[in-house]
């Protein structure tokens, strides 16, 4: 995985609060085997009518949207089901980071292993957020803060241990590995109830 | 009841800087969730640390219609006949035990894994679902994970976890006739709200679950995920243990008076501390309905629809004030992994026997799993839901998910069994309302949203 330290981009806005991830990638797309590629699935109901013609006034469609890394949402973003080919898919499209006031659990890990950062903020700093999207602002993983264009500081609380993975490119799967054989009991005692 | 579970598995306690290693008893997987991380696993050369700990089978994708999944004709949807037979290969390949297409045990995984009695209580168990929750209604830490951690769990049967606060649901009382466990459970979630569990493990404790069936818990625990809560759990007691005596997978004879010793110990400690508390009365609980586009969008099933969710409301073609009783509706779905086992079927035939569907409605009815399907055909519930005018499919997630192409058209209203209304959850354009088993079968006969206390001998 890269390393993720700083991002700085502008932002797009989905103001909607409870954004479930069959609306981040639908159902239908889910009989794929393939673990990339998926930049065209994103949103795909809410970017294209039924007759697959783009929707102008969808957020995502708007020419300034366009190589926005970053992706202001409303509370509870990501609910539902478990498929993480919703964080595949914003990070196929380019994004690098949510932002939201309250981000679902599984999405929140799902995002953390594929190295889009989850940002959690104050509710006053993402009012500001929503009310001006494609404001530049950066992102300081190490630091936990969400810097605003005037100056303003927003910090964010990030698990110490996602962090260290994200700012050093670190793969869990092998700190997993590394970690096995040094339990405080025998890994059998707890397999097997 | 959930320290001790998390403390039996805690192979690494966390640290502030470290997220605790945590065993993994029973690994669930299937077709949807499951390629990628087997290609994890082949890309780094590793091997499935304890492929007895794994169980896979087959249900997302998978066709409902006997010719398709029996033979006669290929699997319309290539695509899931591709993911299929991708799952068929690592299975073998890595020596994972399949319950395959055609295996009579076969079925959806949170149905098949109390069936078999896999699931145990005091057991951590994931799957590449979110609706692994189910689970917790033996007394067992079960949730969903993504990919990625189906990966993990694969190659170290462990999985890296930051310890979830808890929450009590404490329900008292006695439900009024006509009301059920999934009416129950939709009235929590339109309590707390779809993200009032979040970061939570859920405990629903009281006289009202104590007195719930295993299958009316599993209904209940299901659903926590739509309140966002990592997990919901049920403290095994008599009923859980005499639901798990005689399963294939659970011990024997004398073991299986010692496995329920073991059992015991997991149970809720009456003096626990929660992080939170919410108190519910279960008479006052109604016949539940979904009038939005997310579980927490419920109602009594004769209210008049509220005022507030305007964007819901424009996707559903529904107007704030006005009743959702009465109104017209296309398809009903009886099925997932909510509201598919045989007591399910059996309330659902309670009400369609000796009656007909509605003119022009179509009808699904999608048993959890074979074994529930032979169960019901056994006692001639499949007989009255065709007799009765219904489809009666082989097993599978359905139009729950519609990924099998099990789908409704763009704007018709589905009253469905299933646990999720988001938009377009049942095909493009498709307008969901998530009720009973009762509720869907009252429906099926009026063709219109309808209180099945009105059907209800």
């Amino acid at each position: 995985m890269e390393p993720v330290r700083l991002i700085r981009s502008r932002t797009a806005v989905l103001p909607e609060a409870d954004i479930d991830t069959d609306q981040i990638f639908p159902a239908r797309f889910l009989t794929t085997t393939s673990g990339g590629g998926f930049a065209g699935m994103l949103f795909a109901d809410w970017r294209f009518d039924a007759a697959g013609r783009p929707r102008p006034e969808f957020a995502l469609n708007r020419p300034e949207a366009a190589g926005c890394e970053i992706l202001v949402a409303g509370a509870n973003f990501g609910c539902g089901s478990s498929r993480e080919h919703a964080a595949w898919a914003l990070r196929d499209s380019g994004f690098r980071a949510v932002i939201s006031t309250s981000i679902a659990d599984i999405f929140f890990t799902n995002a953390l292993k594929n190295g889009l950062v989850p940002v959690r903020v104050d509710a006053g700093s993402h009012a500001w957020l929503t009310a001006n999207p494609g404001a530049e602002i950066e992102i300081d993983v190490a630091a936990g803060e969400v810097r605003l264009p005037a100056g303003q500081v927003a910090t964010f609380h990030i698990d110490p241990f996602a962090r260290h993975c994200l700012l050093h490119g670190i793969d869990e799967l092998g700190y997993l590995l590394s970690r096995l054989p040094e339990g405080v009991r025998p890994l059998h005692e707890y397999e097997g109830v | 009841m959930f320290e001790k579970i998390w403390q039996a598995h805690e192979v690494v306690p966390e640290t502030e800087d470290t997220p605790a290693v945590l065993a993994i008893d029973l690994h669930l997987t299937h077709e949807v969730t499951s390629p990628q991380a087997f290609a994890t696993l082949k890309s780094r050369g590793l091997r499935v640390r304890r492929p007895g700990q794994t169980v896979a089978t087959l249900d997302h994708a998978v066709p409902t219609e006997r010719r398709q999944v029996f033979g006669g004709v290929p699997i319309r949807l290539e695509s899931a006949a591709r993911q299929i037979a991708e799952l068929e290969q690592n299975a073998r390949e890595f020596g994972v035990e399949l319950l395959g297409l055609t295996d009579a045990r076969r079925g959806i995984v949170h149905v098949i894994g109390p069936e078999l009695g896999l699931t145990q209580p005091g057991m951590t168990i994931v799957c590449g679902d979110s609706h692994t929750s189910t689970h917790g209604a033996f007394g067992t830490l079960a949730f969903g994970i993504g990919t990625t951690e189906v990966g993990h769990v694969l190659a170290t049967q462990c999985l890296l976890q930051r310890k979830p606060r808890t929450l009590a649901i404490t329900v008292e009382g006695a439900l009024a006739p006509g009301v059920g466990a999934k009416d129950l459970v939709l009235a929590i979630i339109g309590r707390i709200g779809v993200a009032g569990g979040a970061r939570q493990v859920i405990e629903y404790r009281g006289s009202t679950i104590r007195g719930l069936s295993m299958e009316e818990r599993m209904t209940v625990c299901n659903m926590s995920i739509e309140a966002g809560a990592r997990a919901g759990m049920i403290a095994p007691d008599d009923t859980t243990f005499a639901y798990l005596r005689g399963r294939p997978r659970v011990p024997a004879g004398e073991d299986f008076e010692r496995a329920v010793e073991r059992w015991r110990a997991f149970a809720g400690d009456p003096g626990a501390a929660f992080d939170r508390e919410v108190a519910i009365d279960a008479a006052s609980v109604e016949p539940m309905i979904s009038y939005g586009t997310n579980p927490g969008m419920v109602m009594p099933i004769g209210s008049a629809i509220p005022a507030g969710e305007a964007q819901a409301l424009r996707y559903m073609g529904l107007e704030a004030g006005e009743p959702l009783l009465g109104r017209a509706v296309q398809v009903v779905f009886i099925g997932s992994c909510t509201n598919a086992r045989l007591s399910d079927l059996r309330a659902a035939a309670g009400v369609l026997r000796g009656r007909q569907v509605a003119r022009g409605l179509r009808v699904l009815v999608v048993p959890g799993s074979q074994q529930v399907k032979q169960a019901a055909e056994a006692e001639g519930l499949d007989r009255v839901f065709l007799e009765a005018g219904a489809e009666w499919r082989e097993s599978g997630c359905s139009m729950c998910v519609g990924i099998n192409g099990d789908t409704a058209r763009p704007g018709e209203y589905v009253v469905s069994t299933s646990n999720r209304n988001f938009e377009g959850r049942q095909g493009q354009g498709v307008r969901t309302l998530l009720a009973s088993p009762v509720t869907a079968a009252a429906a099926a006969v009026t063709g219109r949203v309808t209180d099945p206390r009105e059907l209800l001998g």
